[in-house]
């Protein structure tokens, strides 16, 4: 297997981007990344999206994409996982670099959600639950991260202080971040005052509604050094589970076991435990998700993860910070895009770019993406060869 | 989408709690499904999950999906069966302050949906509190 490295990130300033389809979205981010590259063709491409049929009526998008890109006709894959698509995307094109297949393969990811009205894109994204024995109930997705925020609550204790803690230090992070789509800070009063959405979980621990792209170049290690990147940042691990999509099928709701799975097939293949990473990109879709991600990925013990937040051991400048690009909660989460945006915040950050939310000297970092209530988590580490 | 075919293949869990169960370990599946995920025995021998047990976890759901919109906010349980054998249903009949993690609950056959344009009704388990 050949070890390789992302060598061009994309992505643009997210939000409700009335203007722009969805093949102008990822082709514009894929331009960034290929221009970050410093490279003019492809060899294949990977795109995660969750739903484009079902927010805009588009299905076949991966030939749609590469034609807009200008790159029939090479190879195009689009992969779905719900909102894990991106982290999927990625892990494939790593495989087909990794293996010799191709040399240089452009990742992506991108989701166009504002097409439709607000109950449509919440039936979308409710496809990613188990249609027959949850949706057809009355669940919804904060609903269902719900009921893991009072199970949590009940077995750990877990405040609602502490998951709105989540909340205030991902805005306090995407105030600093250009690219998110809600770029100011929240205090912990106007969370917990906000909008009921599905009790214990407010509006403020809800991630949004997103359209957005992000796009990455992965290349041979060897080639990166040849194009004389500097530095060269290597895809340390990669680590892709699966767990039951229905949240009642697992013994304990509070524990994702896939996201845990994940981490340690990555962390074995980077040689690496939790305690040797700088910074985590994790799947914040609520805040009670980065609580138990946080656990689940071995960074604090089981039921302290909401303890860790309230005591700011995930803020920049704390033990292990988590989100600091202002997560899916104030960077946006168009779904597909976000395993690809959460790399993109890996590479600029381990190349020392992010300004004012830069995590000093870090050299190693981990991307934790996933689908539904966790029946799929993808987790990658990015370190500094 | 609810359509007719997928409704109507639905039924035997949502009108009578149809389970199944296999034959060398005894693993229970609601629904069944082909090969067990313990054993992976492909043999199942066809049994009815208990109607009663305990609250796991709930949430009073504000913002529901458009065809529960007209009886939002509703309670949504997971539930625990005497069997061990865990679900999601509605909680029905009770005031927000009755809900706590434990309360014993039991099954009853509901209306739980209008689905479509046409108003089809479409049936099954909801959870109402032991008293
Ligand atoms: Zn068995």
């Amino acid at each position: 297997m050949r070890e390789v490295a992302v060598i061009g990130v994309g992505i643009q300033k997210w939000g409700e981007l009335w203007e722009k389809s969805l093949r102008d979205i990822f082709v514009e981010s894929a331009l960034n990344a290929m221009k970050d590259a410093g490279v003019d063709k492809i060899d294949s491409m990977y795109v995660g999206c969750m739903s484009s049929g079902l927010f805009t009526g588009q299905e076949h998008i991966a030939s749609l994409l590469a034609d807009y890109l200008g790159f029939n006709p090479n190879p195009a894959v689009r992969v779905e996982s719900a909102c894990a698509s991106g982290g999927v995307a990625f892990r494939q094109g790593f495989i087909e670099v990794a293996s010799g297949f191709s040399d240089v393969v452009l990742v992506g990811g991108v989701e166009k959600m504002t097409d439709v009205d607000g109950g449509t894109a919440t039936y979308a994204l409710g496809t990613a639950a188990d249609q027959e024995y949850e949706c057809y109930n009355g669940a919804t997705f904060p609903g269902l991260y719900a009921l893991i925020a009072r199970a949590h609550m009940s077995k750990y204790g877990t405040t609602l202080e502490q998951l709105a803690d989540v909340t205030v230090k991902n805005h306090d992070n995407g105030s600093l971040n250009p690219h998110a789509q809600y770029p100011f800070k929240v205090t912990r009063e106007q969370v917990m005052t906000s909008t009921m959405v599905a009790d214990p979980l407010r509006i403020l621990h809800c991630s949004g509604i997103t359209d957005g792209a992000a796009a990455a170049i992965l290349a041979p290690v060897e080639l990166a050094k040849s194009m004389k990147k500097n530095p060269i940042i290597k895809v340390a691990g990669s680590g892709h589970a699966t767990d039951t999509i229905a949240l009642h099928s697992r013994d304990d709701i509070t524990f994702l076991r896939a996201t845990a799975e994940a981490a340690r097939r990555a962390f074995d293949m980077a040689g690496v435990g939790p305690k040797d990473i700088d910074f985590a990109e994790v799947h914040d879709c609520f805040s009670i998700a980065e609580i138990c991600v946080s656990e689940a990925l071995g960074f604090f013990e089981k039921g302290q993860g909401g303890k860790a937040a309230e005591a700011g051991e995930t803020r920049l400048g704390g033990e292990i910070p988590i989100n600091p690009s202002g997560g899916l909660k104030a960077k946006g989460h168009p779904v597909g895009a976000t395993g690809i945006a959460q790399v993109h915040e890996l590479v600029t950050q381990l190349r020392q770019d992010a300004g004012k939310r830069q995590v000093k000297n870090a050299r190693r970092a981990l991307s934790q993406n996933m689908g539904g209530t966790g029946g799929s988590a993808l987790v990658h580490i990015l370190e500094v060869a | 989408m609810l359509t007719p075919s997928k409704y109507w293949r639905e039924s035997p869990q949502r009108y009578r709690l149809e389970a199944a169960k296999c034959t060398k370990c005894g693993k229970v599946f609601f629904p069944p499904r082909l090969v067990c995920d313990s054993c992976k025995n492909g043999e199942f021998e066809k049994t009815t999950l208990p109607d009663e047990g305990k609250i796991v976890s709930y949430s009073m759901i504000h913002v529901t999906a458009s065809n529960f919109s007209d009886e939002a906010p509703i309670a949504l349980g997971i539930i625990e069966l005497d069997n061990g054998t865990k679900i999601t249903a509605q909680v029905t009949d009770c005031t927000e302050d009755e809900l706590a993690v434990g309360v014993p609950v039991k099954l009853e056959f509901r209306k739980v949906q209008e689905a479509g344009e046409s108003g089809v009704l479409c049936y099954g388990y909801k959870a109402v509190l032991k008293r």
